[in-house]
């Protein structure tokens, strides 16, 4: 059994229309069946462009939306079926760290009272002096010393603050911390610091993570299991490693081919899969594949009717896609663009 | 090529005054120069005064609190050369938007929220071709085909907030180039879109330069775009240019160790996943003042004490590739490796 499991997840959104009488004309199908899972002590890295239900997913890991369907089971336990004493007690075991340092942190609380505060709320370590030696264990371990417990978020650089946010999480000492876009605020030398940060957490005390972001250089770098999305649904999941060589589905496929690598010798090698056009509203995505009003390899059949089940194609590689082998087999060739 | 750049940008600094405190040097004696049908990469991370010294070249920093020196001699379509850092303020409206666009960042901030997108780009064909009417709502129809906006007809009657982030920033592109100005000033223009519509992007402003001739300077803090994309590449720290080459040059033999250092800290997509990254220490607060010495010391892996003596001069590496270090992370040709 996995530490996080996630079966046919479905996160929608109910879309009002009115001012006295809100009738709801449709849903935002924000997360519209995703299964997946994390073992203990690795990484999971979701990514996907804005708009794809990734950060969605990751805010139902911790039931900060509602589900409308599916499981969410941490150690076992549905978080769906917790009332609200047990929910509170079950977020010690998962913690989130967030984009927006600044905007996470509250500005008029120190780094002592935002570290504090969890552990007073979950009632952890026996009394003040215990509490103070977690806090100052927490931010040892993210490399900020003691002499930050008085200051407030403002008077740290952006790199200092995420260090704090992860502090906060590490203080009540939990088994998953859910990093939505963790580095993304940040300038690149930053980002490298926070990246290896977390690494080194996830050695010292066998933490896992699921990582949210849309840098899927970011993501493969420190996830042991890739999952791309596509509006709302996995198209693939791979290890880490084997994505960029071995990508099978045709998003996979496009987004590996835009992202910019930092080499000219590379670069002037590479051919980009151009997309065309824009994401599909999650409102009322299309029939069929998800993809298919976008897909340069779309055939007549089957693309536009059939959705597509994530299924396993080899060991640990997984993809949703009717003509995945017959594509990497180059039977099939892409679609001239227009 | 043979002929005289079109725009030479020699020693640009900016300064933020300050009432009873030391001034800001946001950019400090900044050279570079830009040519037709070439992109130029102005590349570091927030506060490395890249956006400062497009906003300066612009003409659009505050008129009060700052202080610009240098030269910027821009050549006119007639071969004139003009200095655009001492034009009146009346002269340079005429050529922003004519002859020098500039597409920014966020394409929601830079459009009118209230204005369709139609009329935002007719109103400058209105202004700098005098077009009016059906002439300029034509004119406008095709450059958002030109910039591969799908049903132009229709988006021109929509608000900003009806198109998504890329179709946005293709409309700005479109406002930018509807005049086919001869530089093309671009400031973080992928940064806040999705990767597959930075590709598109991309491949919209490189098909622009070498189908008209334009002159682009990019800035940008992504060394991937960079690398893909441009001619010529400056990195940029604490204000000043510390290493400029030619794209494969710089990044086959990144001299300056701050180069370098960004270099070994980007996650890259095709390095084998257990490949760690190498950080850079500290952080860009930590710079100090170039007067004092080399502003990345405090920074820097191979600080030694001369570093601290004063600003480090620019050297040349060879024909075209620049960098200020005392002590490079690549030996000069003809310099002996310092063996640390």
């Amino acid at each position: 059994m996995s530490l996080l499991e996630i079966e046919d997840l479905e996160v929608h959104f109910p879309i009002r229309r009115g001012i006295l009488l809100e009738r709801t004309v449709g849903r935002v199908r924000a997360v519209d069946g995703v299964s997946l899972s994390v073992a203990a002590g690795t990484t999971y890295g979701l990514v996907g462009e804005s708009g794809c239900g990734k950060t969605t997913l990751g805010r139902a890991v911790l039931r900060l939306v509602d589900v409308t369907a599916g499981q969410v089971r941490l150690g076992g336990v549905d978080l769906a079926g917790l009332g609200a004493e047990e929910l509170r007690r079950s977020r010690r075991r998962v913690q989130m760290v967030f984009q927006d340092p600044l905007g996470s942190l509250d500005p008029r609380q120190n780094v002592e009272s935002l570290l504090m505060e969890g552990l007073e709320v979950h009632g952890l370590g026996a009394g003040r002096a215990e509490r103070r030696a977690r806090v100052a264990d927490a931010l040892e371990a993210v490399g900020l010393s003691a002499r930050a417990l008085p200051r407030y978020p403002h008077e740290f650089s952006g790199g200092q603050r995420q260090r704090i946010g992860i502090a906060r999480a590490l203080v009540l000492a939990p088994d998953l911390i859910v990093c939505d876009e963790p580095v993304s605020a940040l300038d690149v030398s930053i980002q490298a610091q926070v990246l290896n940060l977390l690494e080194e957490l996830q050695r010292e005390r066998g933490l896992a993570y699921l990582v949210i972001a849309h840098d899927l250089a970011v993501v493969r770098h420190v996830s042991d299991t890739v999952g791309v999305m596509y509006l709302g649904a996995l198209v693939e999941e791979a290890p880490g490693a084997g994505l960029y060589a071995g990508p099978l589905h045709p998003y996979t496929r496009s987004l590996i081919s835009a992202v910019p690598v930092p080499d000219p010798a590379v670069e002037d090698g590479r051919r980009r899969i151009l997309l065309q056009g824009d994401l599909p509203s999650p409102a009322d995505p299309p029939p069929g594949c998800r993809f298919h009003t976008r897909c340069p390899w779309r055939q007549e059949e089957r693309c536009a009717t059939d959705r597509p089940e994530l299924r396993t194609v080899a060991e640990g590689h997984k993809v949703a896609c009717h003509y995945a082998e017959s594509i990497a087999a180059g039977e099939i060739r892409p679609n001239p663009p227009g | 090529m043979t002929r005289s750049p079109l725009l030479d940008v020699d020693e640009l600094s900016v300064a933020f005054t300050r009432r009873r405190r030391r001034d800001v040097q946001a950019v400090d004696r900044i050279s570079f120069s830009l040519r037709e049908g070439r992109i130029t990469g102005l590349v570091g991370e927030s506060g490395c005064g890249k956006s400062v010294t497009s906003l300066a070249l612009m003409g659009l920093l505050p008129a009060r609190g700052v202080r610009v020196g240098g030269t910027a001699r821009f050549r006119l379509g007639g071969g004139d050369e003009v200095d655009l850092l001492a034009l009146p303020a009346a002269r340079l409206r005429d050529l922003r938007g004519s002859e020098i666009a500039m597409v920014f960042q966020d394409p929601l901030s830079s459009l009118n929220p209230v204005v369709p997108i139609g009329r935002q780009v007719a109103e400058v064909l209105t202004r700098h071709r005098g077009l009016k009417g059906a002439a300029a709502r034509g004119q406008a129809a095709e450059l958002l085909a030109r910039v591969g906006i799908p049903d132009p007809g229709r988006r021109l009657r929509e608000y900003p907030h009806e198109l998504s982030g890329g179709m946005r920033q293709r409309a700005l592109i479109a406002m930018a180039v509807a005049c086919r100005p001869r530089l093309l000033i671009a400031d973080e223009p992928t940064t806040a879109l999705d990767v597959t519509i930075q590709a598109q992007i991309l491949e919209l402003l490189a098909g622009l330069v070498a189908e008209e001739g334009t002159a682009l300077l990019m800035i940008t803090h992504d060394l991937g775009v960079v690398a893909g994309l441009c001619d010529e590449i400056n990195v940029l720290y604490s204000g000043r240019t510390v290493e400029g080459a030619a794209r494969h040059e710089l990044f086959a033999a990144p001299t300056h160790p701050y180069t370098a250092g960004l270099l070994g800290s980007i996650p890259r997509l095709d390095a084998p996943r257990d490949e760690p990254l190498t950080p850079i220490r500290g952080t860009v607060d930590d710079a100090i003042g170039w007067d004092d010495g080399c502003a990345f010391a405090p920074r820097c892996d191979r600080f030694a004490e001369d570093c601290l003596g004063g600003p480090p001069p620019m050297r040349e590496r060879r024909a075209g590739h620049r960098f200020r270090c005392l002590h490079p992370t690549e030996p000069a040709p003809g310099e002996e490796s310092e063996g640390r």
